[in-house]
């Protein structure tokens, strides 16, 4: 049992870190759900993959680097203390692409990977309906076999990213007359610019059209996007969401930068008299490690060869609870700047505990200075890089998180517990799969 | 990076859950709380025999060690069967007379390490900051109190008090005695004896909480009402399921900790042990209360044995220092 790394992976790590420092945007990009953020991650998403960062464990063919989970995960680290922006593409990333590796065939392989890696084609995913979402066996959107391929109908909602996105996957009943509801399914690509599909953004709590509700009258798919044997839908469908709730929705490297922002802030600006929000701070470190090692534990057993089951819903369940807890502690920790709101990015002034205010330099850095300064003791803090030295009448101001990023990544948050099967269906699968409890009425 | 246990390390928790299973270890505890320790003082030796207490001591005093992911697997087993006595305190001391030894102070090492690494006699200790008691005082051999920038042999201990846990009894150690160690040498062994100390609680208070968990899920399977089994409501399920969240995150810290021990800088692995026995802290006591509260009123009882696991958990939350000071570590970093 050890926690180090071999020379090759170190290297990797170095690699990614060098690229990093020298890509990450020093502006913050615009909040993804967005037009604008939407656009401007698209193109970082280019940027990534023009130097094959974005999809690091697929294989080279596809765009990738053939990382193995290791280095996946060591690249996740690097990205995420680097200031790197959100992954505009991580449905098609996460969700579609394993389930391409594991039921498509090459053609749709070759097809559809590689402009997902580059980001010319961003997946949203459309599995809910307004009648089917826990039970999403339920669902009711057809699928109707025509000459050379499907014709689809009915509604999804909730569909992530769909107000922006290009294409989308989902299941939909393409055999009204099997005998169960979870057969009978299939599981499905389709364009969401095609004559038929009307997408309706919705507005999530903050306002911001992060979904959006897709209305799909006689859209023709080919038979060329189907995923695995019609029918077969369902069981395919859960290997993805496997996926999703596992190890590649939610890389620890996200919540130890969070961490790592939340205990640099505390140390700059909290008040040591309040042990209450001191123990809050430790937890939220705790939680980061916790997530970190249990993660590093799975990937050993993966690399041993065993699979990983439904332990996936262990994870979904600490993450999803963990980031709102570490948001809400960042938030109290802010006080009255707590709520302060960030629209397009943090752009303006923050105050400090005795109400007087910064201004905030115009082109606030997103890079991570990691290594450890002379003496050792602070913490590693946001610098900007030499080459974009502040103006010299700027003082810094106190090294501090925006108030804004901590809002945005609030709502953000506040979603997880919900999404991806919510956290009362990963319950009953762990009080079921993992402790043996009798199946009972949900 | 491979953060998984090895096989051997797997046959040594299967070896040593087996003996204890084999040794009704819950009629040891209760007549170690009737102060009867002959069941107990048989227990260590077993344990002793199976290596337990040589993975804290090195080679040069019978020792296997330092081998603290060993040791964790070890205390896991240990909690997992409630087994009495002051085990973590032994191991805390062997830390401790080896790490003297290592600083140039052999001769405590010397006179106690073979008896208490060979499981023939018990240690307890106080340690700085870390609370006044020591466990089990009437049953050991050897009385450490490190504080005050020494080590003394205390020549003995005030009457114990009782303890929630009614197989856990505490003494303060009487003053004077031989200083066996003194200045940065005495300091120096006094941290890395509460290093283990963390360490073996986190993992003895982790095997408390799966014991806890594993006894509730066979109960509510088999307790009916409404004519369904309790553990098919969701009420029930959902709160066994948050109890497996919690465990199974506080485990790798444990272990993580116990590799930081062995292969980390300090204050790194005192981070990691300081998260590890927040996280068992929190995590096992959310053990108890759920096993508690779905038990009803015969987890209510002090006939029912697993009573021995519930006032265990909260007994070895607080020992070595409360959550928040633990806490306060990890804020600054060590």
């Amino acid at each position: 049992m050890d926690l180090e790394f071999s020379a090759a992976q170190e290297e990797f790590r170095q690699k990614a870190r060098a690229w990093l420092a020298a890509h990450v945007p020093s502006d913050p990009l615009p909040s993804l759900e967005t037009e604008e953020g939407f656009a401007a991650h698209r193109a970082w998403e280019g940027e990534l993959a023009a130097d094959r960062w974005s999809v690091v464990s697929w294989p080279e063919e596809y765009g990738g680097r053939g990382a193995g989970i290791v280095e996946w995960l060591v690249f996740e680290e690097e990205y995420y203390a680097a200031g790197a922006p959100g992954r505009v593409s991580q449905n098609g990333i996460s969700l579609l692409a394993p389930t391409l590796f594991d039921f498509g065939t090459p053609e749709q392989r070759a097809r559809v990977l590689p402009p997902m890696a580059r980001g010319e084609v961003i997946w949203a995913q459309a599995w809910s309906e307004p009648e089917a979402g826990s039970d999403l066996a339920s669902l009711r959107s057809t699928a109707r076999r025509a000459p050379g391929g499907w014709v689809l109908n009915g509604q999804k909602t909730w569909s992530s990213r769909a107000a922006f996105a290009d294409r989308a996957f989902g299941l939909f009943r393409s055999d009204p007359a099997a005998d169960r509801p979870h057969r009978g399914l299939t599981y499905l690509m389709f364009p969401l610019d095609t004559a038929g599909v009307t997408v309706r953004p919705i507005g999530r709590i903050d306002g911001k059209p992060a979904f959006a509700e897709l209305f799909l009258d006689d859209v023709f798919v080919p038979d060329e996007d189907v995923i695995g044997e019609p029918g077969q839908g369902w069981r395919i469908a859960m290997a993805t969401t496997g996926e999703e709730r596992g190890l590649t929705l939610r890389s620890p490297g996200r919540f130890l930068a969070t961490a790592d922002r939340l205990l640099r802030d505390w140390r700059a600006h909290g008040d040591p008299a309040d042990t209450a929000l001191r123990d809050r701070v430790a937890d939220a470190v705790i939680g980061a490690r916790a997530y970190q090692l249990f993660t590093w534990s799975n990937a050993s057993r993966f690399e041993a060869g065993e699979a990983i089951g439904a332990e996936s819903s262990l994870n979904k369940v600490f993450w999803s609870e963990y980031d709102i807890g570490v948001h809400e502690t960042a938030l109290d920790l802010l006080g009255a700047d707590g709520e302060l709101r960030g629209a397009e990015g943090f752009a303006g002034e923050w105050s400090t505990p005795d109400g007087t205010e910064h201004a905030e330099p115009a082109d606030r850095t997103g890079t991570t200075d990691t290594a450890a300064p002379p003496g050792g003791t602070p913490p590693p803090c946001r610098t900007p890089p030499p080459d974009r030295a502040p103006p010299t009448d700027w003082t810094p101001p106190p090294d501090r998180t925006p108030p804004t990023d901590w809002t945005e990544g609030y709502v953000f948050a506040l979603a997880g517990p919900i999404y991806a099967g919510t956290n009362e269906i990963q319950r009953d699968i762990i009080a079921e799969r993992l402790l043996g409890l009798p199946k009972g009425r949900r | 990076m491979r953060f998984l246990l090895d096989d051997e390390q797997r046959d040594f928790a299967r070896s040593l859950d087996g003996m204890l299973t084999a040794a009704d270890t819950p009629a040891a505890a209760r007549a170690w709380a009737a102060g009867e320790h002959a069941a107990g003082f048989a227990l260590r030796q077993r344990i002793g025999a199976a290596g337990v207490f040589a993975l804290a001591a090195p080679e040069a005093y019978e020792g296997v060690g330092p081998s603290p992911v060993e040791t964790a697997v070890a205390f896991v087993e240990l909690g997992r069967h409630a087994v009495p006595g002051p085990l973590v305190e032994t191991v805390a001391a062997v830390a401790l007379l080896a790490r003297l030894a290592a600083l140039g102070v052999p001769e405590p090492a010397e006179r106690s390490l073979p008896t208490l690494v060979g499981g023939g006699a018990s240690a307890t200790l106080t340690l700085p900051g870390a609370g006044p008691y020591a466990l089990d005082a009437d049953a050991s051999a050897v009385l450490l109190a490190a504080g005050d920038g020494e080590v003394r042999l205390a020549p003995g201990h005030a009457e114990p008090r009782a303890s929630l846990d009614p197989a856990r009894r505490l003494a303060r150690l009487l003053a004077g005695g031989e200083v066996v160690a003194s200045g940065d040498a005495a300091a120096d062994a006094a941290g890395r004896a509460l290093d283990w100390a963390a360490l073996a609680t986190a993992a003895q208070s982790l095997g408390v909480g799966y014991a806890l968990l594993d006894r509730t899920v066979a109960y509510v399977r088999g307790r009916t009402q409404f004519g369904a089994p309790v553990g098919s409501f969701q009420a029930v399920k959902h709160r066994l399921a948050d109890v497996l969240v919690g465990l199974e995150f506080a485990r790798p810290l444990v272990f993580g900790a116990a590799v930081s021990l062995r292969d980390g800088d300090q204050s790194a692995a005192r981070v990691d042990l300081a998260a590890a026995k927040v996280a068992t802290g929190e995590a096992v006591y959310g053990a108890a209360r759920a096993a508690l509260q779905l038990h009803g009123a015969l987890g209510y009882t002090a006939e029912y044995d697993l009573s021995l696991w519930l006032l265990k958990a909260r007994a070895l939350r607080g020992a070595w220092g409360g959550v928040g000071r633990w806490r306060e570590r990890v804020v600054a970093g060590g």
